[in-house]
């Protein structure tokens, strides 16, 4: 088993197919495309694929150590061009081409008119500490 | 062995031995020793007085370890010198405990997980589950409260206010798996109000009572925000809502109002009205200006605009909202909902979208995008 990050973005990545901002969907489509998300998590979890998923929020800051004895620096809020990072889920699947076919299916979320939003998704294998000897 | 019963005594157990001089952490290790004690030979000799027992038998572990210890030896002689009281008269003793986990030395947070811990009983893989945190990392976080709080000596009373402070974010943390911690909040609260007849401990119950009847009506079966106007009343704990008021009308009855008092107040007169359109918001609206009166909270000033948009219309709202810090939080949504109930559809909509990148929790995000769909699809027609 491996784990993998599915990274889904506010902005910064490709636009997805379906790309309709979601203050522009029907009440409806919005609270499918929540269902969808919440029982692809359920189903995963039956599987034993689920580890975890968190939505975050729109704000963010980008912080930096600035030498010894000095708070932190930071820039501010992120603006409008940086890359926003909208929520994740983490899986921990069989094999690569499994998580891509997980990340497939987070992506067919339905959106406007009821057709999948076909967003981009990053998938990340995670480091391991230590390599498993297999042989 | 009756598992609940430990868990209700374990607290005043503890309180007895802290009070006696004992320090928190070394307290707690020894009413553990007695519970691991008690497990094993109640089955066998079930002690008549249950507390009593296992205060004497916690007493005798903290002392085995402090003789352990030559460095506490100093406090063995003071603790020595006290007289031994009975644990008949352990009321006050859990009073002081909740005083002890409300230190102000204590971030709030600390002081959340120290009281779940110790008047609770809660386990710290409880009340890790609870906060969605791994064990380890509120083992940690328990421990260093614990350390901060190690040397006080209860010598005078604590502040009250801030007791109650703790119980208050104790509710709004809610619920998570197997622990209700709102559920948790109105006992440790019940039983704060028990010992004590101070009528903002009063109002505080009160006002969880009342909070907490509502509850299944606020969600939807799919986990969506379901707003007061649209809940089904139907599901409203009545029982609860009685026991609410009731307790709250004693309160006010002592003419000492404080900020619970007229929150739950405001909540009474929600649980009042049969129907939304019913809510007697010119009452509620005083209520929010004793409020706004006694704290000066900015958050009171704001559901003060949104109930003068009820009693004397968006407009009046509006301006009322036009004095606040726009930046307060929920001040876009409130703005939204103003101008949607005013008819200008199109900058209500743009608002709930805009509230929508700010909100501070799922559900709330998902509702305030549902709100902004429903009218762009409204205008479009």
């Amino acid at each position: 088993m491996a784990k993998y990050l599915l990274l889904k973005h506010y902005r910064g990545g490709p636009a997805s197919l379906n790309d309709v901002p979601m203050d522009r969907w029907t009440p409806e489509e919005v609270s499918a495309h929540a269902q969808y998300m919440s029982d692809l998590a359920a189903r995963l979890e039956d599987s034993g694929e689920f580890v975890d998923s968190q939505a975050l929020s729109s704000e963010g800051t980008f912080v930096r150590h600035d030498g010894e004895g000095r708070p932190p620096v930071t820039d501010g809020p992120f603006a409008e061009t940086k890359d926003l990072i909208a929520g994740w889920m983490v899986i921990d699947v069989e094999t690569y081409e499994r998580a891509l076919e997980v990340a497939g299916e987070l992506s067919a979320a339905p959106g406007a008119g009821g057709k999948p939003v076909q967003e981009w998704l990053e998938v990340r294998p995670f480091l391991s500490p230590c390599v498993t000897i297999t042989d | 062995m009756n598992e609940s019963l430990l868990r209700t005594l374990t607290p005043a157990v503890l309180a007895v031995l802290v009070r006696r001089g004992a320090d928190f952490a070394a307290a707690e290790d020894a009413v553990q020793d007695a519970l691991v004690e008690a497990v094993r030979v109640w089955p066998d000799d079930p002690p008549r007085d249950p507390k009593g027992w296992l205060v004497t038998a916690a007493w005798r572990k903290f002392l085995d370890a402090v003789r352990a210890d030559t460095s506490r030896r100093n406090r063995e002689v003071r603790v020595d010198r006290e007289p031994v009281p009975g644990p008949g008269e352990a009321a006050d003793d859990t009073l002081q405990l909740y005083f002890l986990c409300a230190h102000p030395a204590l971030t709030p947070a600390s002081a959340v997980a120290l009281t779940l811990r110790a008047v609770g009983g809660l386990t710290t893989r409880q009340i890790a589950r609870a906060y969605l945190v791994p064990e380890a990392t509120m083992a940690q976080r328990i421990s260093r409260a614990k350390r901060t709080v190690s040397d006080v000596r209860f010598d005078r009373p604590g502040d009250v206010a801030t007791v109650l402070r703790v119980l208050y974010l104790v509710f709004n943390e809610g619920y998570s798996g197997d622990v209700d911690l709102a559920a948790e909040a109105i006992r440790l609260t019940r039983h704060l109000a028990a010992g004590t007849r101070h009528e903002e401990v009063a109002g505080l119950l009160a006002l969880m009572l009342l909070h907490h009847a509502r509850r299944p009506a606020r969600t939807g079966a799919d986990g969506r925000l379901v707003p007061l106007a649209e809940q089904d009343r139907g599901l409203w704990d009545t029982r609860l809502i009685a026991e609410g008021v009731g307790i709250l009308q004693a309160a006010l009855a002592r003419d000492r109002l404080g900020e619970f008092q007229a929150q739950a107040a405001v909540a009474a007169l929600h649980a009042d009205a049969r129907c939304a359109a019913e809510t007697d918001w010119v009452q509620i609206v005083e209520w929010y200006d004793e409020l706004v009166r006694l704290t000066g909270n900015p958050v009171a000033r704001l559901n003060r605009a949104v109930a003068v948009g009820e009693a004397d219309g968006p407009r009046a709202g509006l301006t009322a909202l036009a004095r606040l810090d726009p930046s307060l939080p929920r001040h876009t949504a409130v703005a939204a909902y103003l101008h949607e109930r005013d008819g200008d559809l199109a900058t209500a909509a743009r608002l709930y979208a805009e509230a929508a990148l700010s909100a501070p929790s799922l559900p709330e995000r998902d509702h305030l995008t549902r709100q902004a769909a429903r009218l762009n699809a409204e205008l479009r027609g």
